[in-house]
């Protein structure tokens, strides 16, 4: 909303400053966005071309002495080198001397030289000046203007304009009066009262009007006025300066009339050339397929849910929102129709977004227009045109308004206080109710408030406060310290959130970088991992490849890890913790901790380093990379471990080979990890050594509550503990888990660890055989053990694997 | 006496001469061994009169002291020598690089590090984090915070839509944190201190504004929490948040269809430069919106707004993310592009307390 300041003062009686008045309209919640003070037109003062002789040296040049009056360069003639066509002696225009800045040309003169002639500054175009697009020549002012003094002020471009930030909620402040009332009610001035308008009319606005609504909400009240004999031409000077100064192009008086008043009052009016209206008026629905040539020269295909108003025409305008071309008012219009209605808000703010139709009229319609000023509006338009256009003005029509009935709020003045700590006094809260246009009756502490019909976004007590506070003064509200609810706050975290950080700040311990990955990916990327229902599908994607809410993050962190590769960082270890999809309910949303590692970037580092050598690096991860990333997010959220056991294969995203199922019991899924299956890389268009996992933190069941701190009691053992080698043959298709498992069961009491330390498989072994090699580790308890000990403990372990695999101890 | 002379000299010279402490070992036997020329002296003494054995005798004694303590020096010389020389071909070229550590390696984003900044400084306020669902329904994104149907505030979130199910309703994905208000109301009785940070969507995207972005949000709902205790709070986390000793707020009545009043807060600060800086300067920056929760909002919890109050807030923790760390676009934020992640990202060490500091 942009306004003014002299238009602004047309409603305010104030000797507050612009600064002064722009810092109380944020301070009352009417934000300032941009002011232009317009003082960098103050420079430019009106001058008289003296003379005006060829350059010397330039054809198309010319050579001014200029006077700027007695003020400017102690009253001598300036010269100026000029270009402009119609530059001759006895013009009068504008003048920018050297210092000033020059709006439309972006450039602060300087004295210059052109063509060896000595230029002391610029007579000016509307361009240059930034008031038009005209640079034909410069600026011609009539004979009479005044030489010495600012052309801004002459030409009525010194009026600050100020523009502010309207939030919705406030249809009062559309208009520039009702700013004025909001300034008045803070005490930064007086509120001009409105003058009743008083003008005769003659005869009655002929023309039928039927409101053909199946709703009548959708337009509660028309009223028309029908004016004779008008003279339409262009509006008056001033009037057309404060369209301009806010942004609006004048048109014609009657058209400019509509908007001066849709800023002035917030009331949007219409105008029609009564000559090219045939027959009476319906305010209907629109029927499907009908069309509008509008005002905006464009054409609208117009439905049941745009409100039109129609003749016998067809439509002649849609409510509210946009008039038509083929009625409008232009300088041969002698009789004209002028409209004042009212709207539904909703089917405004609805229609005008179908039809992609941004007015004037529509924002403050579907804010809410006052009511009880569409009869008022439409007297103060009539005498408008009656001023500017002359005419004959008819008894106006008025259909289907049934007055206006306040809302009344019962108010206790404690509610400011409660809500705001602020202490102001019943009288000062009554005294701000009222100035704002609140009727507050009864006495004492409870009141009743009526709202003005200017307000409909004040529905209680709440509004109220807001009301009392934002004039009485937000700055009055001091900062007070809440309570604190214990000493020692305890832990605030829940075990979700916990693991949620613990999980993402292992990983990174394990050098891996944390993204965060958008949550919706292409469909052809959700199907490939399980997802692509249609309940997870977004109606209105901001792109085609962003349609569908992920089920993995897994396809975030392949397609991330290959954009990298493509910028040339191949070697990349990323993960993300964070939600998932499954269904569109809550308990659809998952949580997961999913990774992925590329090229060479294993949890030693990446690349081919020296130290390599000795330490194992530089060689393409695996299934075995991922599944340690895995488990260690799995015992980082605090899960027994030994009650963790990892299955082969993983869902037909991994490779079914290379790739296991981390789980807790024989139900519960912790999480996938592996190698990827070289079609769905294919098909994410990704390459390279990839591995990759997912681990489910909502899966995790919540750790048993504990009694107690204390952890139980530790024996250790003085006795030395033993490792004893062992290596079986078994089949190749034998997990060495089945093998580590039947040893360490072989004595539950002196095996404490079992460690398999190599797999090998060679010819030498014979056929579909692999040795697997264990290392046991023994923790005598009682007493050192004997040589029959250990053989007897040695004859278990061979009994139990053998059992349990098949195997056998290697020769 | 010249033998017990000659001896020693020749000995002396041996024991100088001798390279390595395998030759030392000779000389050892070869003089103090069993039958060593030092030895065979020794073994004179018992034959000595007492006269001899005091002047000879002597003699025999001094000269077996001399020996062994210069074999006994010689050897440690030796040793030394043999350890320098060992130590010596050991030698490695030290500016060989090494492996850096991976947690000095990993990064954790800065959404991630900033909700551990802020869980930090609400929890020392006794405040919460609460979590909602990113699909929500159009019930708890609009509905139950007070946007009524056709509202131009409704339409001013972009919202992305999911298909209509067969009642015709349509879940969104949330466009803003305040749906978990509701969901937490109807949950937990008062007194409610929460903080909910979270992901948001809006169909929007340019350098400041993305179709998914993050927001926290503050909720405190109890039966006499005031403007001037959100106030409290609001300047007590910037000043921890942005870590400076003080800041100065501008509280702005505005609107928001789920508060009444409502605020919009500008934080003072100095934007002359490339960076922000809070705490001096003479600019304005909208920072976050709050206001009081409006009845409405509280019935929908279940609460009576006569009864019970409360304040919300909540502000862009992308957005305050860059104010604070000074990431120019909030795009790259969910790029995975490793070079940012290890620019912008943080240690997963250096997690903030406030004990420790909310940042190193």
């Amino acid at each position: 909303m942009k306004f003014t300041l002299s238009w602004l003062k047309d409603h305010l009686e104030t000797d507050a400053t612009l600064e002064e008045i722009c810092e109380r309209l944020t301070a009352i919640g009417l934000e300032v966005e941009d002011v232009d003070d317009k003082s960098a037109y103050k420079p430019f003062v009106i001058a008289k071309v003296l003379s005006a002789e060829k350059h010397p040296e330039a054809d198309r040049l010319k050579v001014l002495m200029v006077d700027a009056g007695p003020e400017v360069n102690g009253g001598k003639p300036l010269q100026i080198v000029c270009g402009a066509p119609n530059a001759r002696a006895g013009l009068v225009g504008a003048l920018a001397r050297p210092g000033t800045y020059v709006p439309g040309i972006d450039v602060t003169l300087a004295v210059g030289k052109i063509r060896g002639v000595e230029s002391h500054g610029m007579m000016c175009s509307e361009k240059e000046l930034d008031i038009s697009e005209d640079h034909n020549g410069i600026i011609d002012l009539p004979a009479d203007a005044p030489v010495g003094q600012s052309f801004a002020s002459y030409a009525g471009l010194d009026d600050p304009v100020i523009e502010i930030n309207l939030t919705p909620n406030r249809p009062d402040c559309t208009s520039i009066y009702g700013i004025a009332r909001d300034l008045a009610a803070s005490g930064l001035g007086t509120l001009k009262p409105k003058a009743k308008p008083s003008f005769t009319t003659q005869g009655e606005t002929s023309i039928g009007i039927t409101l053909d609504l199946d709703d009548e909400r959708l337009c509660p009240a028309f009223g028309l006025r029908l004016v004779r004999g008008v003279k339409n031409g262009p509006s008056p000077v001033w009037m057309q300066q404060r369209l301009k100064a806010i942004g609006l192009r004048p048109i014609n008086a009657l058209v400019d009339v509509t908007n001066y008043m849709t800023f002035d009052q917030g009331r949007p009016m219409h105008v029609f050339d009564a000559a090219k209206v045939k027959g009476d008026l319906t305010v209907r629905r629109a029927k499907d397929g009908e069309t509008l040539l509008a005002l905006d020269q464009r054409e609208y295909k117009l439905g049941p849910n745009n409100v039109v108003i129609a003749d016998e025409n067809g439509v002649e305008s849609i409510g509210g929102i946009m008039g038509g071309e083929h009625s409008g008012c232009d300088e041969n219009t002698t009789d004209v129709l002028i409209e004042s209605a009212l709207w539904d808000p909703i089917n405004i703010a609805k229609s005008g977004r179908a039809l992609g139709i941004i007015t004037d009229a529509r924002y403050r319609f579907e804010r809410g227009v006052d009511p009880q000023y569409m009869q008022p509006g439409l007297d103060r338009t009539t005498e408008l045109v009656l001023e500017l256009c002359g005419g004959t003005p008819a008894e106006a029509k008025i259909v289907g308004y049934k007055g206006f009935e306040p809302k009344v709020v019962d108010f206790p003045f404690s509610e400011v206080k409660r809500l705001t700590g602020l202490e102001v006094s019943t009288q000062e809260s009554r005294t701000i109710l009222t100035r704002l246009g609140f009727t507050v009756e009864g006495e004492g502490e409870r009141v009743s408030v009526k709202v003005p019909s200017w307000r409909p976004d004040v529905d209680g007590k709440a509004d109220l406060v807001e009301e009392v506070m934002r004039i009485y003064g937000v700055d009055q509200i001091k900062p007070e310290p809440i309570e604190k609810l214990s000493a020692v706050n305890g832990r605030i975290l829940t075990t979700l959130q916990v693991r949620t950080r613990t999980a993402k700040r292992s990983l990174a311990a394990r050098g891996m970088l944390e993204a965060v990955t958008w949550s919706f990916i292409s469909e052809e990327q959700a199907k490939l991992f399980g997802g692509g229902s249609a309940a997870l599908k977004l109606a209105n994607p901001i792109a085609a490849d962003m349609s569908d809410m992920r089920p993995s993050l897994l396809p975030g962190l392949l397609t991330a890890a290959q954009r990298n590769a493509d910028k040339g960082y191949g070697d990349v270890a990323i993960f993300e913790v964070s939600g998932t999809y499954e269904t569109d309910t809550p308990e659809g949303q998952r949580r997961v901790a999913g990774g992925v590692r590329r090229g060479t970037a294993s949890i030693h580092g990446a690349g081919r380093l020296w130290s390599n050598n000795a330490k194992g690096g530089g060689k393409p991860v695996d299934v075995f990379d991922a599944k340690a990333d895995a488990l260690a997010v799995v015992e980082a959220c605090g899960l027994p471990m030994s009650n963790v056991q990892v299955e082969q294969g993983a869902p037909s995203w991994y490779h079914p080979g290379r790739s296991g199922t981390i789980k807790m019991g024989p139900k519960v899924v912790l999480g996938y990890f592996g190698e990827f299956h070289p079609k769905t890389l294919a098909a994410l268009d990704v390459s390279g050594a990839l591995c990759g996992f997912e681990v489910y933190l909502d899966a995790m069941p919540d750790p048993k509550k504990k009694a107690t701190r204390t952890k139980p009691g530790l024996d250790l053992s003085a006795l030395q503990a033993v490792k004893r080698d062992f290596a079986f043959v078994v089949g190749s298709d034998v997990e060495a888990g089945a093998i580590v498992k039947a040893a360490l069961t072989a004595d539950r009491k002196l095996i404490t660890g079992v460690n398999v330390f190599d797999v090998f498989e060679g010819a030498s072994l014979g056929e579909g055989k692999k040795s697997v090699a264990i290392e046991v580790v023994i923790q005598p308890v009682e007493r050192t053990l004997t040589d029959e000990d250990f053989e007897a403990l040695t004859g278990k372990i061979v009994a139990n694997v053998q059992k349990a695999t098949g195997g056998t101890l290697r020769g | 006496m010249s033998d017990l002379e000659n001896l020693k000299t020749s000995l002396l010279a041996e024991i100088g001469a001798a390279g390595d402490e395998a030759a030392i070992e000779a000389v050892r036997v070869g003089a103090l061994g069993k039958k060593g020329s030092v030895s065979e002296l020794l073994k004179t003494l018992g034959t000595m009169t007492p006269e001899e054995r005091q002047t000879r005798g002597a003699a025999i004694n001094a000269l077996k002291n001399e020996v062994t303590e210069a074999i006994n020096a010689r050897k440690t010389v030796l040793k030394d020598a043999a350890i320098e020389a060992r130590l010596k071909a050991e030698t490695v070229d030290v500016s060989l690089p090494v492996r850096s550590s991976p947690a000095e390696r990993g990064r954790i984003h800065p959404i991630s590090q900033i909700i551990d900044e802020i869980t930090a400084v609400f929890a020392d306020m006794g405040f919460s984090i609460a979590e909602g669902p990113d699909i929500e329904t159009d019930y708890y994104n609009f509905t139950a915070l007070n946007f009524p149907e056709g509202h131009p505030a409704r339409e001013m979130h972009d919202t992305f839509f999911f298909q209509p199910d067969e009642k015709g309703e349509r879940k969104v994905l949330r466009t803003h944190t305040s749906p978990v208000q509701v969901r937490t109301m109807e949950a937990q009785d008062p007194p409610i201190r929460i903080v909910i940070p979270g992901k948001t969507y809006r169909q929007d995207s340019d350098a400041t504004h993305s179709p998914m972005f993050h927001q926290v949000e503050g909720l405190v709902v109890d039966k006499k929490s005031h403007v001037g205790h959100m106030r409290w709070i609001l300047e007590e986390f910037c000043k921890a948040f942005f870590e400076v000793p003080s800041v100065t707020m501008r509280f702005r009545p505005s609107f928001f269809p789920f508060t009444e009043p409502s605020f919009e807060v500008d934080i003072q600060c100095d934007r002359s430069g490339p960076i922000v800086k809070f705490g001096e300067g003479n600019d304005w920056m909208e920072i976050l919106g709050c206001g009081m929760v409006h009845p409405n909002v509280l019935r929908s919890g279940g609460l009576d707004p006569d009864e019970y109050q409360g304040f919300a807030w909540g502000m862009g923790l992308d957005r305050i993310a860059m104010l604070k760390y000074g990431m120019p676009d909030l795009r790259d934020f969910f790029n995975a592009d490793v070079r940012w992640m290890n620019h912008y990202g943080f240690r997963p060490l250096d997690m903030p307390t406030l004990f420790g500091g909310l940042s190193q």
